[in-house]
């Protein structure tokens, strides 16, 4: 017999709730502590884009992301939560413009630290030029929030993944926790299919697209500090072990970020894919690493995987 | 304008750049006597992760040798697109050169772009849209997305693009919309000699806070995202 829903502690439903499966609002609900969070400029307010009903599209009116303030095991956090199921979760006027305010504020306050959960295919094309810019004005305050000593985190396991300019903005947080289906990537797969032939990638093939740019990947090479199973209370879980070990950002910082990076090209840069990589990681039978369940793949990752702590 | 002519217009006295494979990388004597860093790409070059690494690392070698400030010179492709540079981050290398650029920038080595042929989505973000202030020369051709791909995604007519492009900056390719939208501060003459626009906008730089929000809105391009910003930079004060 199940236990009747009120019995259900909210860190229950949060265990049971698949961060991929989940909308933004349930998302940051069930991340922050129970009945903290307090959105900015909600949809009551219906700011919407003004750009998309040049393309007859319809609008929604928190224009794809939700922004505000809540509280992680007691302690105040600013959140913005991108939803994967408007428009691709892409980047707009008004939608990339909550985050830069988001962040200009944890500039000014930057003990407060910020998650972003992003669930994005990039940029929005029917306001190119717009989204384009939001994001280079994200980048920016990104660098400044960190350099006031504020942590950014970002948190990636959505549907639509963390594509285009979102991974730009993904490779200036503090650092990264990701879920096997949370994918980083610039170019998606259907883009370098349509630019450079099947040949050189085939997005059918969704076990190239997984091994290619999927969190376990990301997390073996590296570029995520955090591997998370795809439930909303292991992220949250992740945020707290990460705002704890964080420390202030610096030049030595990029330079470190400049030998990883280099490293891994010296290491990496002739394998034709990433079995190979793993393989050369240490891995023994590399090619069952996308078969592995999430906690025997953490201690794995855990064992063999790169860290870009301190080094980005 | 050839990437010679251009850099021979804006260094009269001199320069030691050379273009390697469509990576500039380099410096320059200025006319007030000072040196300034030179880097970018040439030849309508797609910036992957070998470009990447190798412009940020000018940057940050020049960090602690040199003072002055730091020229990235644009005429590129978008990100490569292959599945080498995405298997091995090339989000991560972008975002890294970006962040190098603004780092600098943040800390007395002010970074002024300038947009000289192509460039497009990843690469313009990691370049031209890093720095403080981006210029732009006639002829630049900048486009986060051509229309024919656009009217791909969109399933519209490339005629319907074309015609609604005509009444709004926000989507449409090219430098003097980009420029509507707050992205590109200025454009040059390459009539006369790029110097003296260079000598004049080092001697009036302006202040390392990010403006282009209001820029777009003053010159009708964005009309929101300052107000939005503002208003949730407010809230968030408020919240704590």
């Amino acid at each position: 017999m199940t236990a009747p829903l009120k019995d259900i502690t909210p860190a229950e439903r949060a265990r049971s709730t698949s961060f991929y499966e989940a909308s933004a609002r349930t998302r940051l609900e069930l991340l922050l502590d129970a009945g903290s969070f307090v959105e900015f400029i909600g949809p009551e307010q219906r700011e919407v884009s003004p750009h998309l009903k040049i393309f007859d599209l319809p609008e929604q009116f928190d224009d794809g992301i939700v922004v505000g303030h809540g509280r992680l095991d007691g302690s105040p956090v600013f959140v913005a939560a991108q939803e994967g199921r408007f428009m691709g979760g892409a980047f707009g006027e008004v939608h990339g413009a909550k985050l830069t305010g988001l962040l200009r504020a944890a500039r000014r306050i930057s003990s407060i630290p910020v998650l972003i959960l992003f669930d994005t295919g990039g940029v929005r094309l029917q306001e190119a030029n717009a989204g384009e810019l939001a994001i280079a004005e994200i980048m920016r305050a990104v660098m400044e929030a960190r350099s006031a000593g504020a942590k950014v985190i970002g948190l990636i396991g959505g549907r639509s993944g963390c594509y285009g300019g979102g991974g730009l903005i993904a490779g200036c947080c503090s650092a990264l926790i990701v879920s096997e289906p949370g994918r980083i990537a610039v170019s998606g797969p259907e883009v370098i299919e349509t630019n450079r032939g099947i040949e050189e990638f085939d997005s059918r093939d969704r076990a190239l697209v997984w091994r290619t740019m999927g969190g376990k990947h990301r997390r073996l090479l590296g570029a995520a500090d955090v591997f998370a199973d795809d439930n909303v209370q292991d992220f949250r879980e992740a945020a707290l072990e990460l705002l704890g070990l964080l420390g202030p950002f610096g030049l030595d910082r990029l330079k470190a970020e400049q030998r990883r990076l280099a490293d891994r090209l010296r290491s990496f840069g002739d394998c034709g894919d990433a079995v190979d990589i793993w393989t050369a990681e240490g891995i023994a039978h590399a090619e069952a690493v996308p078969e592995l369940p999430a906690d025997q793949f953490i201690a794995l990752a855990n064992r063999i995987g790169r860290t870009s702590r301190d080094a980005r | 304008m050839t990437l010679d002519n251009i850099l021979a217009s804006l260094f009269p006295d001199g320069h030691e750049v050379r273009n390697d494979k469509g990576v500039i990388l380099g410096s320059a004597t200025l006319r007030s006597g000072g040196r300034m860093l030179v880097l970018g790409v040439a030849d309508r070059t797609a910036l992957g992760v070998d470009e990447a690494i190798r412009l940020s690392g000018h940057v940050l070698e020049s960090i602690d040798r040199d003072s002055g400030p730091i020229l990235v010179l644009v005429d590129s492709d978008s990100q490569r697109m292959s599945k080498r540079d995405e298997m091995l981050g090339l989000n991560e290398f972008l975002a890294h050169l970006a962040k190098v650029l603004i780092h600098a920038d943040m800390n007395g080595r002010p970074t002024i772009g300038l947009l000289y042929g192509h460039s497009a989505a990843g690469a313009l973000l990691a370049t031209g849209l890093a720095t403080r202030v981006l210029v732009g020369l006639p002829g630049a051709d900048p486009a986060v997305m051509d229309l024919p791909s656009m009217a791909k995604v969109t399933k519209l007519s490339m005629e319907a693009l074309q015609e609604k492009a005509k009444s709004t900056p926000v989507f449409a390719p090219g430098l003097s919309n980009l420029a509507q939208m707050g992205a590109v501060h200025m454009t040059w003459s390459n009539a006369t000699s790029l110097a003296d626009p260079l000598e004049a906008l080092l001697a009036g730089l302006p202040a390392v806070q990010d403006r282009r929000d209001a820029l777009g809105k003053e010159r009708g391009g964005r009309l929101k995202a300052t107000e939005i910003a503002e208003r949730v930079h407010d809230l968030a004060l408020q919240a704590r």
